[in-house]
């Protein structure tokens, strides 16, 4: 038996010696079980390229467990795939909740995928951070739903209203609108057609289009007609590609001063690799873009860690548009649960109701419907981009900011057609 | 506004649409229309062989080069998923249309996960020097982009069109559709003439692969768009009406451009469907079948 009893002390230290390291040099943490945070990303589909955002999430997940975890449990994801389909979000917000028993819920991406999961969460009063869905809780008003993106109050009118402040500096009378018949695009339309009106402009063309069009040449040549000096698009990638070509292979006005506004596709590597040259002189919406004004050693710190992922996994190395926010959101749960000291709904969404956050966007405070208090919508205009070079989009001065004022690197070069050929 | 230069700009641009739409309905005329497989799978096929040529002019080759170079390929590839097809329903006298349809359904699924997981989710274009330019002819401005896929539509569809018609190998296959057992007694094996003819149409997806990436940029996806223009178009040239094909994508392609100038882009998708509808009703066989 003294044997038997040896060789256990034996086997026990040995244990205790193995297992050592891994206790001395891992954070510890409480025994209670870990917080979930929740979310569907569109890894498959027609979406499929936003999901360089999970890295942002992941990203946030090993910053927060290696600091220590939220009130001292670590923080863990649980993320499906939505295969970019509405219609399967519902499913997989439920299983988050009433399976998974997620503390917190990211939204999908954008206001498509967002919607269906809105009635849920306000029925079932659940806290949620959403992801780029423009005026995502402009009908449902849910007290706990925040923006992680910078759309602002009244997003549904206002978020593009950079474009239209810069069309009046310039004494722009007659502007044109095209938007795809997709939730995001419309809802950007009709705003710019209320602003546009608030600002005294005449619509002289407003069309829409189906998704995936291949062919602007005959609405190009329609909006020539009009004779606008302004032309305020919103589109997805595949159409503001098409669109672009369009505008080359037609000819546009020389009096149109401005162009572009609310097209997705000219804030991503894939098509800032494509078209390069061809972007010169479109002014666009953006949420971040590598100018003096918003460089900060936190936001230079994600994209240090971000793009090497990227690129292992093929994603768009750049990632300026969405990663950070993905980022964002994850610090604005962090801050409702540290600052409320609890997983509760209420008291997480009273702390951000009460309190502005640090992150790595910069500070941010809401509106009573989880807006953003302050706009901040980046309008910047590409310029002296030579080649398909992705690289050269890190360097200023490729995507000048021209508003918002406060972070205003450049003042705008026009007309389009001039500063197309810049 | 009815300015002639609009109208004429949007006929032309109709015709090189409706002939792009003719190079993606192709393949499907074959399997669908002759050999009466409902290969849904076809625009997803399409989209292969734009990666395909996406790939190689990676390495500068030009699209139309590599698609050339993607025919053999393709063709393989055609023969292999018929012999699946055939082992799995034909063989055991199975082969009814729901089952079939969902064989090319998951097909087409596997196809997208294949490029997602391969090409990544991120829109992939050409670049080549003519894309971007146009050709101005008085009032008429033809983009390059539009005009050169356009070509490609003729060219393959009178090529395909002289081999069934004109060798005893695309006579076996007109054949094959129509009465099998009798092809049988002719001594010929209708298994390997179907082979055959859904590897010549899978070859096509290459060609119309390579006209839909330079008309813009493709996603893994991109062939779920396609679907229900290029089914109308084999439906509504007759089934087996290869040229009748052609002449019904550019009177959609015509169709749609002037829905998009005149009324509203936005019903422009309605408008293959709205001819569809019109077209079966004075001629239930199509516009160029044979009535059976």
């Amino acid at each position: 038996m003294k044997t038997r009893r040896q060789f256990h002390k034996l086997m026990a230290a040995t244990a205790a010696g193995l297992a050592a390291p891994a206790i001395l040099g891992s954070k510890v943490f409480a025994q209670d079980k870990p917080i979930r945070v929740g979310a569907s990303v569109s890894l498959t589909g027609p979406l499929a390229s936003t999901k360089n955002g999970q890295i942002g999430y992941e990203l946030w997940r090993e910053d927060v467990n290696a600091a220590g975890g939220l009130l001292g449990r670590k923080v863990e994801l649980v993320i499906y795939d939505d295969q970019s389909s509405a219609a399967n979000v519902p499913a997989i917000y439920s299983k988050l909740v009433d399976v998974d028993a997620c503390d917190v819920l990211f939204s999908p991406y954008g206001a498509n995928l967002s919607a269906p999961v809105m009635p849920f969460i306000k029925q079932r009063d659940l806290f949620m951070i959403g992801m780029f869905g423009l005026a995502g809780n402009d009908v449902a008003k849910h007290d706990k739903f925040f923006h992680s993106g910078p759309w602002g109050p009244n997003s549904g009118r206002d978020w593009a209203r950079g474009f239209f402040d810069l069309a009046k500096a310039q004494g722009v009378k007659k502007i044109a609108i095209i938007n795809a018949d997709l939730e995001f695009s419309k809802n950007a339309a009709k705003g710019g057609a209320e602003v546009a009106k608030e600002y005294g402009m005449e619509v002289v063309f407003n069309q829409s289009y189906p998704p995936n069009t291949s062919d602007f040449s005959s609405m190009i040549r329609n909006i020539n007609a009009g004779d606008p000096e302004a032309i305020f698009i919103a589109s997805y990638p595949a159409d503001s590609t098409a669109i672009i070509r369009g505008v080359k292979e037609i000819g546009i006005s020389d009096k149109v001063k401005l162009f572009g506004g609310a097209m997705i596709g000219p804030q991503y590597g894939a098509l800032l690799g494509s078209l390069g040259p061809e972007l010169n002189g479109l002014v666009n919406s953006h949420t971040f873009v590598p100018e003096p004004t918003m460089q900060t050693p936190a936001i230079k710190s994600f994209f240090d860690r971000y793009t090497p992922i990227a690129v292992k996994q093929g994603v768009d190395p750049l990632g300026f548009y969405i990663p950070p926010f993905y980022y964002v959101a994850g610090q604005l749960a962090a801050a409702a649960i540290k600052g409320s000291n609890s997983v509760d709904p209420a008291k997480m969404a009273a702390f951000l109701h009460a309190n502005a956050v640090d992150t790595i966007a910069g500070k941010i405070a809401f509106t009573e419907i989880g807006d953003w208090k302050e706009r901040r919508v980046l309008m910047v205009q590409l310029r002296g981009i030579k080649g398909n070079d992705l690289e050269q989009f890190r360097n200023p001065g490729h995507q000048v900011i021209l508003d918002p004022p406060s972070l205003k690197t450049g003042d705008l070069a026009a007309p389009y057609n001039k500063a197309r050929a810049s | 506004m009815l300015s002639i230069d609009i109208l004429l700009n949007a006929i032309v641009t109709g015709i090189l649409l409706g002939s792009v739409y003719a190079s993606l309905a192709l393949g499907l005329g074959i399997t669908f229309g002759i050999l009466h497989i409902p290969n849904i799978a076809h625009p997803t096929l399409v989209v292969a062989g734009a990666f395909f040529v996406y790939t190689l002019t990676q390495w500068g080759i030009d699209p139309i080069v590599a698609a050339v170079i993607g025919l053999v390929p393709f063709y393989l590839l055609g023969v292999v998923l018929y012999a699946f097809y055939s082992a799995v329903f034909e063989r055991k006298g199975g082969a009814n249309v729901l089952q079939s349809l969902t064989l090319f359904f998951g097909l087409s699924l596997v196809i997208e996960i294949l490029l997602s997981l391969g090409f990544g989710s991120e829109l992939k274009s050409v670049s080549v020097s003519y894309i971007g330019l146009s050709l101005k002819l008085g009032v008429l401005t033809v983009p390059y982009r539009l005009l050169i896929p356009a070509l490609l539509a003729p060219v393959t569809i009178a090529a395909v069109w002289l081999y069934l018609s004109r060798t005893n190998s695309g006579t076996a296959i007109r054949a094959v559709a129509h009465e099998e057992r009798a092809l049988s007694i002719a001594g010929l094996n209708p298994a390997s003439v179907k082979r055959h003819a859904f590897g010549i149409a899978t070859a096509t997806a290459v060609i119309a692969g390579a006209a839909l990436i330079m008309v813009g940029p493709i996603e893994p996806f991109a062939g779920r768009y396609q679907i229900g223009r290029v089914f109308a178009i084999v439906v509504l040239a007759g089934m087996g009406s290869i040229p009748g094909s052609l002449v019904i994508a550019i009177i959609i392609g015509i169709a749609e451009a002037l829905v998009s100038s005149y009324l509203n882009p936005s019903w422009s998708p309605g408008v293959a469907f709205a001819i569809l509808l019109l077209g079966l009703a004075l001629r239930p066989q199509g516009l160029f079948g044979a009535a059976r």
